[in-house]
């Protein structure tokens, strides 16, 4: 068998301020295939945030081990993260093209196709035609579309999503659920998204993983073995039903 | 704002000026006010053409005064607050030092000025410098810091270099708060240069307005402040007009 793209084991978080210790993630084991969407549900405060930015290279961690990139994908770690958060976190004095820049001017990417690269981005996340718009003339969907641009612009293996659409009303939130099934399909990138409803998870899942709080520990990770390409229907099956189900009760919340 | 509302809006502003200017016409005229104590505007406006007041030398020695006290303001404010932000050891020692000067009324160093330069034109404008400075420093590195935590993350997370960080996101972040900087400097400016020539100077708008005190010339004391107060607005439309070039409308701070 091969290697997975990504595996997590036994991984700990600790966290150090002034003398006190807090244990934010412990023991928590996943694989993750390449080009899956792996879904990480769980109240907040239980380190999901944390995983991410673990797997951001951001905090080295204190236990466990933490591999990503395998034969057929290596992947290195200074160019091939993509990140979005729940805010979007536009530059306001940035046109909406020279935002999506903003990955390719750090890694010093070529400018003429980077900037093709970024059109074409535009184009797929449905902004085509906003590219000399300024932030502040885009609705905050919009602006999520923006940064999930920017998150792709410099063709990264691996997309870290930190609820990324935990600020957007509920409709929006359904429609973008959909825009980014499609574009995840498009782009064939892997994708860990973060979120705390359950229905979101199961949703645009191959997988999900379950966390519980205090301490943040891993409850279990399920295949979520629905076909692809989903539809809104699909939340009202019996199937749907049954994974909602097994979260909640996973979390203690039936 | 459409052009037809600031036109409406200009137009409106221009009649309040006109009303007030009658106003003052009609008081005095139909008042009886003796001119020693307020003069007509028409009155005002003769006060001009004496020729022993040497209007063209007292404006441009005051504007000098003001202008470089400024400018040299601006220069040193942003670099001083780039140096703090760029190390937080001599941010942590130089800050609170920087705090207590500005306790200092900044008119009490008048005198000590004078000692130690001199009557004329440089005392004066390191008056206005000196007031002018600190809003300068403390909204720049306000500007500076005032960075998304997240968005660092997504920069480092692509290895950017703090260089990166800070010509990419802090500080076109900062602009629109040097800005309002500038402005609220614009006005101390003018103020410290005036007092300046209050304390002690044979030249400039401020010392021209003690000498026809004697005389009870009170004409030439209106046209005198109302010179000053151009020039004080002249800058603070330099300041907008540079803001408007510089500055996306929604990233401005009023
Ligand atoms: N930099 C940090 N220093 C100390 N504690 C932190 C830090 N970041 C997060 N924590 C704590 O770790 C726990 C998990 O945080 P986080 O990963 O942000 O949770 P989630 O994203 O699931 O809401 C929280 O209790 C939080 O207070
Ligand atoms: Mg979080």
């Amino acid at each position: 068998m091969t290697e997975p793209f990504i595996r997590l084991q036994g991984v700990r978080k600790v966290y150090r301020t002034r003398g006190q210790e807090f244990l934010a993630v412990s023991e928590v084991t996943f694989d993750v295939e390449a080009g899956e969407l792996v879904t990480m549900v769980g109240p907040s405060g239980c380190g999901k945030s944390t995983l991410l930015k673990i797997l951001a290279g951001l905090h080295p961690h204190d236990g466990g081990s933490v591999r990503i990139g395998n034969q057929a994908n290596p992947f290195d770690p200074s160019r091939d993260i993509g990140m979005v958060f729940q805010q979007a976190l536009l530059l306001k004095w940035r046109r909406i093209l020279d935002n999506v820049m903003l990955p390719a001017e750090i890694l010093g990417l070529p400018a003429k196709a980077s900037r093709e690269r970024a059109r074409d981005l535009l184009a797929m996340v449905g902004l085509a035609g906003a590219e000399d718009k300024y932030p502040y003339e885009l609705s905050g969907g919009m602006q999520q579309r923006t940064a999930i641009a920017r998150a792709l612009v410099h063709d990264p293996k691996l997309v870290l999503m930190d609820e990324p659409f935990g600020a957007l009303d509920a409709l929006t939130r359904e429609k973008m659920n959909l825009e980014l099934l499609r574009i995840w399909r498009e782009s064939r990138k892997t994708i860990l998204f973060v979120t705390h409803g359950i229905a979101e998870a199961v949703f645009l899942a191959t997988r999900t993983v379950v966390l519980t709080a205090g301490p943040a520990r891993m409850a279990d990770h399920i295949r979520i073995e629905l076909p692809y390409p989903r539809t809104l229907d699909m939340k009202t099956t019996a199937a749907f039903g049954d994974y909602s189900r097994r979260i909640y009760h996973l979390l203690g919340m039936e | 704002m459409t052009a037809g509302e600031s036109a409406w809006r200009i137009g409106l502003a221009t009649l309040a000026h006109v009303a007030v200017i009658l106003a003052w016409h009609l008081f005095t005229t139909l008042g009886n006010v003796p001119k020693f104590v307020m003069p007509t505007p028409w009155d005002t406006v003769l006060a001009l053409i004496q020729p022993e007041y040497r209007w063209w030398d007292n404006i441009l020695v005051t504007a000098a005064e003001i202008y470089g006290g400024y400018l040299l303001a601006v220069g040193g404010g942003v670099l001083a607050a780039l140096v703090f932000t760029w190390s937080r050891w001599l941010d942590a020692a130089f800050m609170p030092v920087l705090v207590s000067f500005n306790m200092i009324p900044k008119v009490a160093l008048g005198p000590l000025f004078i000692v130690w330069f001199s009557y004329g034109l440089l005392p004066n404008a390191l008056i206005a410098f000196s007031i002018a400075f600190f809003p300068i420093v403390l909204t720049t590195a306000r500007g500076l810091r005032e960075v998304e935590p997240d968005l660092l993350d997504l920069v480092r997370s692509l290895r950017g270099s703090k260089w990166q960080i800070f010509v990419k996101i802090q500080l076109p972040g900062a602009l629109p708060y040097i800005f309002s900087g500038m402005k609220v400097a614009a006005i101390l400016a003018v103020a410290g240069a005036i007092v300046g020539e209050f304390l002690g100077s044979d030249k400039g708008l401020g010392y021209l307005m003690l000498q026809v005190q004697v005389t009870l010339d009170t004409a030439a004391m209106f046209m005198a402040v109302i010179l000053i107060s151009l020039l004080g607005v002249l800058l603070y439309a330099l300041v907008i007009v540079l803001e408007r070039l510089v500055v996306v409308r929604d990233a401005r701070v009023s």
